[in-house]
């Protein structure tokens, strides 16, 4: 009995380093509406000043005014990032400040190793609280306590915080909504900052309290952030009891999960997230979101197919593309197979996203399943290559069936998180069923057929299925399924009050989504010639994610460029510079704050701009297929 | 052009310099791939393993008289990424071989890689089974001693210890699952009475500590098997320290006797662990003497079982091309296959049936020492003497 009474401390004490960095994530997403990726990074720096100063200062003192320094010091980080940063993209689309966030994430794994060093560093004890306190035979470590007391005290002042001062009554108006506080007259260009100048605080308090438990690294980041973002949204956004609850649900499943399977915590809190959110849509204390007042841009600049210039543009640009191998080396065209493929990968999340409004945070499991289905198809029925590429990607179409048919149900975040959840899900069935996919050694050996096998046919294969994938998705946003695609996300309602089946249509568009990030997925298999679960994972649904805003959210053809640009620069930065990440974050900071409504829709901008002040010329701005180099 | 590629570039120009040819063709080239921004810890050290190789083997000449040049890549521990990079180096760069990677699943991307494309492999440091053995391929040579080569040296220590009943700690990937599964068997079959009472498999580099060290407390186990590392092994080290689990326990633990992840454990150092790893201060031997000067002699800094991994891995890369005479692959094979050279641990053969090298670990215990941790009554095992008979590892390995 005593050792369950232990367990469950010691699952308490998880959940109060978990709930301080989630109820910051989760106070700044409520009122300024940022997925704020950086979160993860803040908490790192938190853990790495505190780790300086209290090497440097000793004593009760030193620590404790270490730990508290050091959260003060990354809060004063945060209130410069948000006044130089997120306050020049608050108008961008939605999502967009998720970009710049995560190029900021991007830049501090790498500073931190510059400045710190490469080696994992082990700090202090805390003074007072090194110990263990004796409970009927069973130890529970006197730092587990402090956690377990401060973890309700931290919820306590942030609820009299919100409840009991005019600061908080503001914070909570803005939660609900945000323009009509505006309207009576807040300044809140203060509020969004005190807001996240207090999420900030908690994320780096959070960081610097695990030094006496943990070893700080340089990628503490990226351990945390995904579990945060889990925790807030079985919570419901917003929400800090919520997150507080949600802290407690997953630590204490997974305290006493692992007792039954020790192979659990995995995947615990993702099958947590997917079960809470497919019977309450909107967290265990979220509240429906209120139907956002959605700003004009997209009427001010309608969609329109491409011109019969800009058609020969891309005609012409493809045409480009197909020469390539006329005069580039091996190396170059893999790479162009490789940008292809992951043009295809884009346009399939840009479809989703900008055509139907859904924003996917695990898309990367459409794309894997497709690859894996190719693998199993080559290597366990030793079918033909042929035969493999057209049916492989039905895997990633049977995926975003069963996957999408629930998160439909959903919208917006909750949305994101439950495809997020389903990729996690999927991904962990690869990493774990070892006698079917290899586990994390993958399945080697998918190489292509030999009339595929030389790399300027590959290109070429590659180049084609690109080209007629961007074509036909460019041809179903024209469709009238397109259009009563962008219906539902303009409008639920009104889209459903002209007759249109909301939920069938954004399935529909799912499954088709799906489908064609498993065809990229299939070539991806084959120009790798192997299959790991990496091709699910989440840093490749960020990259999705990433190359969609960077192009251009509210744009036709921003899939497209933002997957040139960003697959190329990430390729050849990697091959140049040690310091990649450091130099591709700032690059993609820099492009948020000069183009905020991402490359494309910047040129449109800058098009339309010149349009109305000269004639009309013709433009090859939207141009679907860039050369691949 | 990145910085270190000048900072070698120098000290190559003030060599030819010195040797009176500058004919960039003639260079000898090398790719080198390996986890640099992912796993830093391993990779700064290591990389300057084999910077030091390659100055000292182009101060001696080079290699049967042309310099060598290494070029390296980070893969970001992307098994895609590797590929990519593999790709650069051998297309684009027109590399003779391709060397390194830490990783397990990468280093088997990379070996598919070179089986393809008919690219010579010498992987350093990936440690799992199946790239010598069940996807072994002819291209592919691996240095470091593999999973179950240390398994075999733990199990020689530990099958004489008297506990009975044994638990499992070990990162739910593929490195801790086949860790595991050989040392329990290989345990099993010197120790028959033993039995093993649980096992825990937190996610590599989120372990939540105090949960894991009090199921396994509650096991009562009188003997455990660690296989955590690097962060993970620093959690799980301070919760069990604080808990009490080790106390009265017998502990063994792979890599951990390793600079890179003892170091860090500082003050918190367990005692009395049975580990792998590499007690540099302690090692005298002339080989490892003339190696730990000329590293610390250019560095300033002391050796991790890295520097050592990337050094032999680039000497190792030399001492084939200058027996094969040329950079052809098959040449470069058949002089590989069998080959032996010197190494700071002594010397070391490729085998010629499963293209192992005979790289062996040091095998010793944990303590403290000036409130660091050390590695004491440390003893090199030989690669040698812990593998299976060759008419299992035939059975193991595919044939060409």
């Amino acid at each position: 009995m005593a050792f369950y009474v232990v367990q469950f401390l010691t699952g308490l004490a998880s959940a109060a380093s978990l709930f301080l960095v989630a109820s910051g994530l989760s106070i700044i997403f409520g009122v300024t509406r940022i997925v704020n990726f950086a979160h993860g990074a803040f908490y790192m720096i938190g853990a790495y000043i505190a780790f300086t100063l209290t090497e440097r200062f000793s004593g009760a003192f030193g620590f404790w005014g270490g730990v508290l320094a050091a959260a003060l010091a990354v809060a004063l980080i945060g209130v410069l990032v948000e006044m130089v940063l997120l306050r020049r993209i608050y108008h961008a689309p939605e999502l967009f400040q998720l970009l710049g966030t995560f190029g900021l994430t991007l830049m501090v794994e790498d500073l931190v190793v510059l400045i710190w060093g490469p080696d994992d560093l082990v700090g202090r004890r805390a003074p007072g609280f090194k110990g263990a306190v004796d409970f009927f035979g069973q130890n529970i470590p006197s730092y587990d306590l402090f956690l377990i007391v401060l973890g309700p005290v931290v919820l306590g002042v942030l609820w009299l915080l919100f409840q009991r001062t005019r600061w908080g009554v503001l914070v909570r108006a803005a939660t609900q909504d945000r323009d009509m506080v505006a309207a009576l007259g807040v300044n809140q260009k203060w509020l969004f900052t005190s807001v996240f100048a207090v999420g900030v605080f908690l994320a780096a308090l959070g960081g610097a309290l695990q030094i006496p438990r943990d070893a700080v690294h340089h990628a503490m980041d990226l351990r945390i952030i995904v579990e945060v973002f889990v925790v807030v949204v079985i919570g419901g956004l917003g929400s800090i009891v919520g997150a507080f609850v949600a802290a407690v649900l997953v630590s204490e499943l997974n305290a006493f999960g692992i007792l039954i399977f020790p192979k659990i915590s995995i995947i615990l809190v993702f099958l947590v997230m997917a079960a809470v959110l497919i019977v309450r849509p909107w967290g265990l204390f979220g509240k429906p979101e209120a139907a956002a007042r959605k700003t004009p841009g997209l009427t001010v600049n309608p969609w329109r197919p491409l011109t019969q210039n800009e058609r020969l543009g891309s005609l012409a640009a493809l045409l480009v593309a197909a020469m390539l191998p006329l005069f580039a080396g091996n190396y170059a065209l893999t790479v162009g197979s490789e940008i292809a493929i992951f043009v295809i990968f884009a346009v399939s999340l840009h479809f989703l996203m900008s055509v139907g409004g859904l924003a996917s945070f695990g898309h990367a499991a459409y794309f894997g399943l497709g690859a894996y289905g190719v693998a199993f198809l080559a290597k366990m029925a030793g079918l033909p290559m042929i035969v493999c590429l057209l049916l492989g990607p039905l895997l990633g179409c049977m995926g975003a069936a069963v996957f999408g048919f629930f998160a439909v149900q959903l919208s917006g975040v909750y949305f994101a998180m439950l495809t997020l959840a389903f990729a996690q899900i999927v991904w962990s069935i690869a990493f774990q069923w070892v006698s079917v996919t290899g586990g994390d050694n993958g399945i080697l050996g998918v190489w292509p057929a030999s009339w595929a096998a030389s790399v300027s046919h590959f290109y070429w294969l590659a180049l084609g299925i690109a080209a007629l994938v961007t074509i036909a998705l460019r041809i179903a946003v024209f469709s009238p399924f397109g259009y009563a695609l962008r219906a539902t996300r303009d409008s639920v309602l009104r889209s459903e009050a002209v007759g249109i089946n909301a939920k069938r249509i954004q399935w529909t568009a799912f499954v088709i989504s799906g489908t064609t990030a498993g065809i990229g997925g299939a070539l991806f298999a084959y120009l790798k010639g192997s299959v790991f679960p990496d091709n699910l994972g989440i840093s490749l649904s960020v990259d999705a994610l990433v190359m969609v805003l960077l192009g251009g959210v509210e744009t036709v053809s921003g899939g497209v460029i933002g997957a040139i640009v960003y697959k190329a620069l990430n390729i050849w930065l990697v091959s140049q510079t040690d310091l990649s990440k450091l130099v591709l974050g700032g690059f993609i900071v820099l492009i948020v704050v000069v183009f905020p409504k991402g490359i494309v829709g910047m040129l449109e901008l800058l098009a339309q701009r010149r349009r109305r002040s000269s004639p009309p010329g013709s433009s090859l701005l939207a141009k679907p297929i860039e050369s691949a180099e | 052009m990145r910085a270190r590629n000048y900072f070698v570039g120098a000290a190559f120009a003030l060599l030819a310099v010195g040797i009176g040819h500058s004919a960039v063709a003639e260079d000898i080239k090398i790719g080198e791939i390996n986890s640099y921004s992912l796993l830093p810890s391993f990779t700064e050290p290591y990389r300057k393993g084999w910077q030091l190789a390659v100055e000292e083997i182009n101060a001696a000449g080079g290699i049967n008289g042309k310099k060598l040049v290494v070029i390296s890549k980070d893969d970001g521990g992307k098994p895609a990424d590797a590929q990519t990079a593999a790709n650069e180096l051998v297309s684009s760069e027109g590399v003779a071989m391709l060397t390194g990677t830490f990783l397990s699943n990468i280093g088997l991307a990379v070996s598919d890689f070179a089986n393809q494309k008919k690219v010579f492999f010498l992987a350093a440091e990936p440690l799992t089974d199946a790239i010598t053995w069940s996807k072994g391929n002819k291209y592919t040579f691996r240095l470091r001693p593999s999973n179950y080569m240390q398994a075999a040296m733990l199990v020689e220590a530990a099958s004489k210890l008297p506990a009975k009943r044994w638990a499992t700690i070990a990162p739910n990937y593929e490195y801790g699952q086949s860790a595991v599964a050989v040392f329990k068997k290989l345990m099993s079959e010197k120790r028959p009475d033993i039995q093993w009472v649980d096992e825990q498999w937190p996610p590599q580099g989120k372990i939540d500590a105090g949960p894991v060290v009090q199921a396994v407390a509650q096991a009562n186990p009188e003997a455990i098997l660690n296989v955590t590392f690097g962060p993970d092994l620093v959690k799980l080290v301070r919760e069990g320290n604080t808990r009490g689990l080790f106390r009265g326990r017998e502990v063994v633990s792979f890599l951990t006797g390793e600079p890179e992840y003892l170091d860090p454990l500082k003050d918190e150092t367990p005692e009395g662990w049975i580990v792998t790893g590499y007690p540099w201060y302690s090692i005298k031997t002339p080989e490892h003497d003339a190696f730990l000067k000329a590293y610390q002699g250019k560095y300033n800094d002391y050796p991790r079982l890295g520097s050592i991994v990337g050094y032999q891995t680039i000497k190792a890369a030399a001492a084939i091309i200058a027996k094969a005479g040329s950079t052809d692959t098959d040449k470069m094979i058949a002089a590989a296959e069998g080959i032996s050279m010197p190494s700071p641990f002594g010397e070391i053969t490729f085998r010629k049936i499963d293209h192992q090298s005979t790289l062996g670990a040091f095998v010793g215990k944990t303590a403290q020492k000036d409130g660091k941790g050390v590695m004491v009554d440390a003893s090199y095992k030989k690669g040698a003497d812990y593998l299976p008979s060759d008419a299992e590892v035939e059975k193991l390995r595919p044939k060409d």
